[in-house]
């Protein structure tokens, strides 16, 4: 009797670990940050402080923006709803700090892939959805047309904690050229600071300088210089330690991308339903059980689609019509030329 | 034995608490940086900053070190804290003793200022001095010269610089004069409490600083050069000065602001150091012959500065914690270079944070320090 006793003890502890086991197995599957997403009801999205075509908000507090469209195809993708994002605006100094202690869950706030950044300090970075370089803006009236005519003694504003002050010093110090590099915290502050004539060139990535330079008092008394100093692959980033809620940004982004490539709108997204071809069709959610693989349903690829737009749709709304990149350079599908190539999803 | 028990054991229990507060985030932190594969050490500190910065007291460029960098930041900080600390107390003495001027218009306008200025947010007067005054400034090629060789402008402001030659001789020179105005000093001391003589100890100071250096630019042992600023040209309308120094427009705008919120409520500590001091030491050391001069002197500016070192010294600790708001106008202090751009680059938030705080720690308990040993030297002094 005794000995049955233990036998049975024996037998339901070995039960009681491999369910428990079982369920661990299944629980680590579904992602951490997706329960938390979802019991909150919104996604925590950082993003910049006011950069028109990326991130910038209105007067009345919308915002807009490619990289704003990235969190809003998270949320439409988790959440069934695009509008139902918080953005958290941050400094360049603040962002890595808000994502890695948990403030946010995204960060998309125009930010370079780099090997320190995806390897030290315990970050992901999900995809790249504008490849960016660095450049100079300058005055027109000082008659410079290219950076071969800087000469020692030139200041430079910027900002601090991003990977420009870097490439500066690499650019200045093989042209043997002496510089001041004048470093703010806020872009904002590094535009009054520029506008006022305290710095000959204000230098960020390209696409930055477009922006920031219709912020100045007269933008057409300025131009961009032609050449390009580094690269800067601008994209979204996630904290390291959650693969699945990795894999949901990653595929929200490259979503969008292969969207434009098979010409799937949020126009025309649900009529795709009845395309011939099946990569449309999984895309839009009518064949393949591809969301099953976050722990998400079958429709989170349609409503970012039918919710957000395509890239191209995306581009040209926050980027292209607002003046200021119209053309879309290296970020143009494969298909034309340009460079954005995303894995197939399927 | 009882009651020794009972006064060890609730600090003991403070110290467990302390002890397991700080534990808890310590292994809190642990936690969740091995949680998120982050890993903790000050190695980077011997790595490579490639970084550069605009302004440094000691040779700086990005191939020096993060640990070169934050000498750079603190140096930075020191510097903007000690002119800070220079401009306030003098402009605080002015003031203070002026709200107590029989003259209406100066002691009103004392008055005004201290008001004004105290009642404005710091970080809103830096933005002032920064933004506003400082960019009203005219370019360099416009600029007409301040004192004949220096230049006020938006980029900066341009001064000579000064190259010596020899120089320690030139510093063992003005050791000499001050070791023997030391010695002048006690003679004078002595010759009065002897002799009840006086001799112009100030007078002999002064001339023996300014003749003695004198003396050896003279002979020709140490020599000096000045390299004026000169205008360059970078492109069509781009100027600036070179040759001379530049004092960035960063820190002439921090230490205008610093020194001017500061001086207020240094003003205050020395209103209220004077004004208690009782009417009667004044009349009373009129009534055995005392000249005005040495009434202030002898008696009531030593009993006066018992009332106002000890506050005026937690004015210099807020000046210095709030150079920390060079931050915001691109001034390079420890926060700007250090917790900023070398955090930024490295992702070492707790190591660089920690740094910091035990930075600033250490600079307010230097301060204070000094201030507490000054405040015991000026103590009554029971005999």
């Amino acid at each position: 009797m005794r000995r049955t006793l233990k036998h049975l003890v024996y037998l339901l502890t070995s039960i009681a670990l491999l369910v428990s086991f079982e369920t661990g197995a299944f629980a680590a599957k579904k992602s951490k940050t997706l329960k938390k997403t979802q019991k909150m009801g919104f996604v925590r999205c950082g993003v910049s402080q006011g950069l028109p075509g990326f991130s910038n908000a209105d007067a009345s507090g919308n915002w807009t923006g490619v990289d704003v469209d990235l969190c809003r195809a998270v949320a439409a993708a988790t959440l069934g709803d695009s509008g139902k994002v918080k953005f958290y605006p941050l400094s360049a100094k603040e962002r890595f700090t808000a994502l890695t202690s948990g403030e946010i869950d995204v960060l998309s706030r125009n930010t370079t892939w780099t090997l320190s950044r995806d390897a030290d300090i315990g970050l992901t970075f999900v995809g790249v959805n504008f490849y960016d370089g660095q450049g100079f803006m300058v005055r027109k009236s000082s008659g410079i047309t290219s950076t071969s005519q800087f000469k020692s003694g030139i200041s430079a504003c910027t900002n601090i904690g991003t990977t420009t002050e870097l490439n500066m010093r690499d650019f200045f110090n093989s042209k043997g050229i002496k510089y001041e590099p004048v470093a703010f915290e806020k872009a904002d502050e590094v535009v009054a600071a520029y506008d006022a004539g305290r710095c000959d060139t204000y230098t960020t990535d390209k696409s930055g300088l477009a922006a920031q330079r219709t912020k100045l008092s007269k933008p057409d008394d300025h131009i961009v210089l032609p050449e390009t100093i580094s690269k800067e692959p601008l994209g979204p980033v996630v904290r390291q330690g959650d693969s699945v809620w990795e894999d949901i940004v990653r595929w929200s982004l490259n979503v969008m991308i292969e969207a434009e490539e098979y010409g799937i709108t949020s126009a025309n997204a649900d009529s795709m339903k009845s395309s011939e071809n099946p990569a449309i069709k999984r895309l839009v959610g009518a064949e393949g059980e591809l969301g099953a693989a976050f722990g998400l349903d079958n429709d989170w690829s349609l409503r970012i689609i039918k919710q957000v737009g395509n890239y191209g749709e995306s581009y040209k709304r926050n980027i292209a019509d607002t003046g200021i990149l119209p053309d879309r350079g290296p970020n143009q599908l494969w298909t034309k030329g340009g460079i954005l190539y995303v894995p197939p999803a399927r | 034995m009882n009651h020794r028990l009972k006064n060890i054991i609730p600090q003991l229990l403070t110290l467990l608490f302390v002890l397991a507060v700080i534990g808890f985030f310590t292994i809190n932190a642990q936690l969740n940086m091995d949680e998120r594969g982050i890993d903790f050490g000050y190695g980077f500190l011997g790595q490579e900053s490639s970084f550069d910065v605009q302004f440094s007291l000691i040779e700086y460029d990005g191939s020096h070190s993060y640990a070169r960098a934050y000498l750079v930041g603190l140096l930075n900080t020191i510097l903007v804290s000690v002119l800070g600390i220079i401009f306030c107390t003098i402009i605080g003495v002015i003031v203070g003793v002026a709200r107590l001027s029989p003259n209406y218009l100066i002691r009103n306008t004392a008055a005004w200022y201290v008001e004004f200025f105290r009642n404005v947010p710091l970080l809103l007067q830096i933005f002032f001095w920064y933004y506003a005054a400082l960019r009203a400034l005219p370019l360099p090629e416009n600029t007409e010269p301040l004192f004949g060789v220096t230049y006020l402008t938006v980029k900066g402001y341009y001064i000579p610089r000064l190259i010596w030659e020899n120089f320690d001789i030139l510093f063992y020179s003005i050791l000499a004069a001050i070791i023997s105005i030391v010695i002048i000093k006690n003679y004078a001391k002595k010759l009065q409490e002897e002799k009840g003589q006086q001799l112009p100890v100030f007078l002999i100071s002064v001339s023996l600083l300014v003749i003695l250096p004198a003396l050896t630019l003279i002979t020709g042992m140490v020599q000096l050069e000045v390299a004026l600023p000169v205008l360059k040209q970078l492109s069509k309308t781009s100027f600036i000065y070179a040759d001379g120094i530049s004092v960035p427009p960063e820190l002439l705008a921090l230490v205008l602001a610093l020194s001017l919120y500061t001086a207020t409520f240094v003003a205050e500590c020395v209103r209220a150091g004077i004004q208690g001091i009782s009417k009667g030491q004044k009349e009373a050391a009129a009534s055995v012959g005392l000249t005005p001069n040495q009434i202030l002197k002898l008696v009531i500016m030593p009993q006066a500065l018992r009332i106002i070192i000890p506050p005026t010294t937690n004015q210099y600790l807020n000046l210095t914690k709030n150079s920390s708001l060079a931050a915001a106008i691109a001034y390079p202090d420890l926060v700007l270079v250090f917790a900023g751009t070398a955090l930024m680059q490295t992702g070492r938030a707790i190591e660089i944070v920690s740094i910091t705080m035990l930075t600033y720690l250490s600079l307010s308990l230097a301060i204070s320090i000094l201030m507490n040993w000054y405040n015991k030297r000026i103590a009554i002094k029971e005999k």
